[in-house]
């Protein structure tokens, strides 16, 4: 455990991406670890590699089994099946008490009953770190969390914000070699939580520990992590980083998941080695795509497009044969950075389509009930299979 | 609250609590009556509390009461924390049903049946192994501990459903391992409900009569067994005295207790609102 | 991990848990095992035998002859039990008189739970505390006020003939009426506490909400107030009846040599008669036919709201 001590010159994941370099050794591993509550699979066939310093999240939505996963990293569930390694070791029959993880709780767990200072100690006290020592390290942990100052409260007598950070200086001042978070921020309104991200991925960098957190929102795991493991009903449906997972997903639930997406369905009708063209019922034009697509004609697909990549204009394009939808607009918001725009098209299809308001007009550009045009260029959607 | 609704509700807790409060204020009253009957207000005397204090077979009677109280509600913790603990931390094991179908049963247990089925416990255990030999205080206060043991069970459990499992999972991701988890995080943290249950099963004790008819002995007279042969026949002035000192007793005791749970509910409100303002 | 890289001092510890968690469970199961379970058997066993003049005054169950064991089961009790109607009366009134006065006691006790529940803040504490305050008083002291009040000579019958509305004493004590009395006063409290947990909880704006779609006060109390308190009406009715149905003490100081109910009927074969095969097969009877429909009623009450939850 030593090692993994304040290394503050530790790599930059980002920069050195472990992940695509097939010589370097994973950290934490999932090996096809199945969890079942009863007959219901909680957790299905989960592989998966985390490395060192990273700090990975797991995204989902409400149920899709990401706490048991991170709860049987810290030893309070037992796989059914399969098998879960830190740093080479099988933690297989190893007691939450003896594991190098420490968790920080989604409602904190803070002893009720132990001031601020004794709660961050009690770590210390069960493995029987010297007085001395313990009162050194407590006190530059609350200093790290800036909570030095309420040192002798008690839980009760912190706000929300506070008692965060009281859990994250107790579950880091072990030095654990991974730190789990469950929903860390999950009880703090918007504001506080914005401003916490960052400060959560500061502390992360100052110290090194490789940390793993569950999160439903996916503005948070994009801010924050360098990985993230897009999970649904208990199997593992991407994992990347947050650029890979929003430009290249690989599923319509990774797409819909991680921001806006419009899906069109459709059928491959033309496949070349460069190019390849879908026809769908839903659009009124052939969608061309600028990259060869893995599968036959007569396939279905589904081409997923941003609502920022489109275009959207009261004439024509100069080239109407592909890319180029027709259709009214329906709804409008103005959100001021932004506006969005619903387009019907005369298939009955919807299209969500945001434009930045980037210079200030006298009036809103569209109205309701506009003949609109609906472009983009070649290279701005991904074709998903499934 | 329309006004014909609150007077019906005010008058429902003034007849109700008339209701509860008047025969005990009678009982006091005619506790300080100079003459004998109870119709008769004969003037105030406090004769019937020197006869109560001299009345050696009364005042023996409630030392029994008080010593087989503080024993079995102390046993019945010792008994019914850890099966309340097992009740709500323990999961599944084997022979669970029965082990909360034995903490369920003795709250719904006619006592005439629980006294019964004690005593020809015992009858049959002293003569097969010769214990107890004969019956008495110590028998009663087996008979009470197991019947109270299940009310702190019950205590225990609710109060333990109640508390987030995370705070002792905290203290295992922590480094502590179960046994010390119990008596750092979730003792502390369940100490009230273990008072709550320890006053419980005090009073359950000392106001037994059937149980302890079964399985008392000779020389083992409880106060409320005194009370019930010498009420059976009527009023009796002493046992007027003897109420008001109860009723006396208890009242005292409840509004220190009620006074001190205000002032650390208050001190914590106004820790709470302080921590508020910090921020 | 694999067990042999564990240190001594781990290897220690996790035997101790695994063996610590035996004996957590171990010790309250073996006393409850002992001094609850093994009594009943001990009740079922004598319920079969013969009553005799000896101590203790039944005949034995198991007899060794011929160096075999030979087990004589004997339904003389439960015959008995059946063709004097005394046991099926007393059994059916102790049911007619507990469900009667629960029902009182709801009636008095719903009113002063909703009462206490809109109080105001301090003015609630306080009227709590009121109800809480009599049941930590002595249960035979509460019942034995009663005494002075009904008798008669007592202080109603004092108190009317003073006034000249009757000449002769009436006869409450030693009836069903004082009965009804007795237990409604001494388990008020009962009544009262769940009723007013529910009630409490209750959002006032949900009433507010059914008058303001049209509904008249007492039409909201039906259709809201009252279905959301079920609850609370069933635990009470519950802690109310419970206790009431087996009850000695009431029946015995208040009410009369007929009133018949079936806790008094053990106590006197056992104590008057020291007859104690009857009075273990009256406890058999009144363990299959009271204990157990209890005990599976409470079950899946909460079965059902686990269900709901
Ligand atoms: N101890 C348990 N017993 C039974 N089912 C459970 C248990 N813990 C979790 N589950 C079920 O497993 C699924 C995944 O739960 P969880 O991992 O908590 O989801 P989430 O992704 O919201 O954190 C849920 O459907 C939940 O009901
Ligand atoms: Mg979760």
């Amino acid at each position: 455990m030593p090692e993994a001590v304040l290394d503050r010159a530790h790599e930059d994941v980002h920069k050195t991406q472990p992940w695509n370099n097939p010589d370097a050794v994973p950290y934490i591993r999932f090996e096809n670890v199945t969890k079942k509550f009863g007959d219901f699979y909680a957790v299905d066939d989960v592989s998966l590699d985390i490395y060192r310093h990273e700090l990975f999240a797991l995204l989902g939505g409400s149920g899709c089994g990401k706490t048991t996963l991170l709860r049987m990293l810290a030893g309070f569930e037992e796989p059914t099946s399969g098998k879960i390694f830190i740093d080479g070791v099988d933690m297989a029959g190893v007691p939450a008490y003896e594991r190098p993880t420490n968790m920080m709780f989604q409602s904190y767990a803070l002893f009720p009953h132990m001031s601020v200072e004794q709660n961050v100690a009690f770590g210390l006290v069960q493995d029987g770190v010297s007085r001395a020592e313990i009162k050194e390290q407590v006190a530059d942990m609350l200093a790290l969390v800036q909570m030095t100052k309420f040192a002798k409260r008690k839980p009760h007598q912190l706000s929300g914000g506070q008692r965060q950070r009281v859990a994250l200086a107790r579950s880091l001042v072990k030095r654990p070699k991974v730190l789990l978070l469950d929903e860390p921020l999950g009880a703090l309104d918007k504001k506080l939580r914005e401003q916490t991200q960052f400060e959560l991925v500061n502390i992360q960098e100052k110290v090194g520990t490789t940390f793993v957190m569950v999160t439903h929102d996916q503005e948070e795991a994009m801010t924050m992590a360098s990985r993230i493991a897009v999970m649904n009903e208990g199997v593992i449906n991407q994992i990347g980083t947050p650029f890979e997972l929003y430009e290249y997903p690989n599923s319509r639930y990774t797409a819909n998941f991680l921001g806006q997406v419009n899906l069109i369905e459709g059928v491959l009708v033309d496949d070349d080695e460069k190019y390849a063209v879908i026809k769908s019922d839903e659009a009124n034009c052939d969608i061309y795509i600028d990259h060869a697509v893995q599968g036959h004609e007569g396939m279905t697909f589904w081409v997923a497009l941003r609502p920022e990549r489109l275009r959207l204009t009261k004439d024509a394009p100069e080239d109407t044969k592909y890319n180029c939808l027709s259709g009214k607009v329906e709804e409008i918001g103005y959100l001021g950075g932004i506006s969005t725009y619903h387009v019907r098209l005369e298939t009955g299809k919807r299209i969500k389509v945001t434009e930045p308001n980037s210079t200030r007009q006298i009036e809103p550009r569209y109205t309701w009930e506009d003949s609109v045009w609906v472009s983009w260029e070649a290279g701005a959607a991904s074709v998903l299979n499934k | 609250m329309s006004g014909k609704r609150s007077t019906f509700l005010i008058s429902a807790l003034v007849f109700g609590f008339a209701f509860l409060y008047v025969p005990i204020l009678l009982v006091i009253v005619y506790s300080f009556n100079e003459g004998k009957l109870v119709t008769v207000w004969a003037g105030f005397s406090t004769k019937w509390y020197v006869s109560l204090f001299n009345n050696d077979g009364m005042i023996d009677a409630a030392w029994n009461s008080l010593r087989i109280g503080v024993m079995s509600a102390t046993l019945a913790l010792a008994l019914g924390t850890p099966a309340g603990l097992v009740m709500s931390r323990f999961g599944r094991f084997k022979g669970r049903t029965l082990f909360s179908g034995m903490i369920a049963a003795p709250l719904v247990m006619p006592e005439v049946i629980t006294g019964l089925s004690l005593l020809l416990l015992f009858v049959t255990l002293e003569q097969l192994i010769g214990w107890p030999a004969g019956r008495g205080l110590s028998t009663i206060t087996i008979a009470h501990t197991t019947f109270c043991a299940a009310y702190v069970a019950v205590v225990v459990q609710s109060r333990l459903s109640g508390m987030d499992i995370s705070v002792e999972e905290a203290a295992m991701d922590l480094g502590a391992k179960p046994g010390k988890i119990f008596f750092v995080i979730t003792l502390p943290m369940i100490l009230p409900a273990l008072m709550a249950g320890w006053l419980l099963s005090f009073t359950l004790s000392l106001d037994d009569l059937v149980i302890a008819s079964f399985v008392a002995g000779p020389g083992s007279t409880t106060l409320p067994m005194k009370v019930f042969s010498s009420v059976r026949l009527g009023v009796s002035p002493e046992i007027n005295a003897l109420a008001t000192l109860i009723i006396l007793a208890v009242s005292i005791l409840i509004v220190i207790a009620s006074i001190l749970i205000l002032r650390s509910e208050r001190l914590r409100n106004r820790a709470a609102n302080g921590g508020a303002e910090a921020t | 991990m694999s067990s042999d890289k564990l240190t001594i001092k781990q290897k220690f510890d996790r035997w101790m848990i695994k063996h610590g968690r035996v004996l957590v469970i171990g010790i309250p199961y073996f006393w409850l095992f002992l001094f609850f379970l093994v009594p009943f058997l001990i009740v079922l066993k004598i319920s079969f035998s013969m009553a005799e003049y000896a101590q203790p005054p039944y005949s034995a169950l198991f007899a060794w002859i011929d160096e075999g064991v030979t087990i004589t089961l004997n339904f003389g009790n439960y015959l008995f039990l059946l063709s004097d109607s005394l046991y099926a009366t007393a059994y059916l009134n102790s049911i007619r008189i507990a469900a009667i006065s629960t029902i009182i006691t709801l009636l008095i006790g719903y009113p002063m739970a909703y009462g206490i529940a809109r109080a105001r803040g301090s003015m609630r504490s306080v009227l709590l505390m009121l109800v809480i305050l009599p049941f930590w008083t002595s249960f035979l002291i509460r019942v034995y006020a009663w005494i002075g009040i009904l008798d008669r000579e007592g202080l109603i019958n004092a108190f009317l003939m003073w006034t000249g509305i009757i000449t002769e004493p009436l006869i409450m004590r030693q009836t069903e009426f004082a009965v009804y009395v007795g237990i409604v006063y001494t388990y008020l409290p009962f009544m009262i506490l769940p009723l007013y947990s529910t009630l409490e909880k209750m959002d006032i704006s949900l009433i507010e909400a059914a008058m303001d779609l049209g509904c008249k006060p007492w039409q909201a109390f039906v259709k809201v107030t009252l279905p959301l308190s079920l609850p609370g009406i069933l635990a009470g009715s519950l802690l109310v009846f419970i206790p009431a149905v087996g009850e000695f003490v009431i029946p015995e100081l208040l009410g009369g040599p007929n009133t018949l109910m079936i806790g008094r009927t053990l106590w006197n074969e056992f104590f008057a008669n020291r007859d104690w095969p009857i009075a273990s097969a009256v406890a058999i009877a009144m363990l299959i036919f009271l204990v157990v429909p209890i005990m599976w009623f409470q079950h899946i009450q909460t079965k059902q709201e686990e269900r709901e939850q």
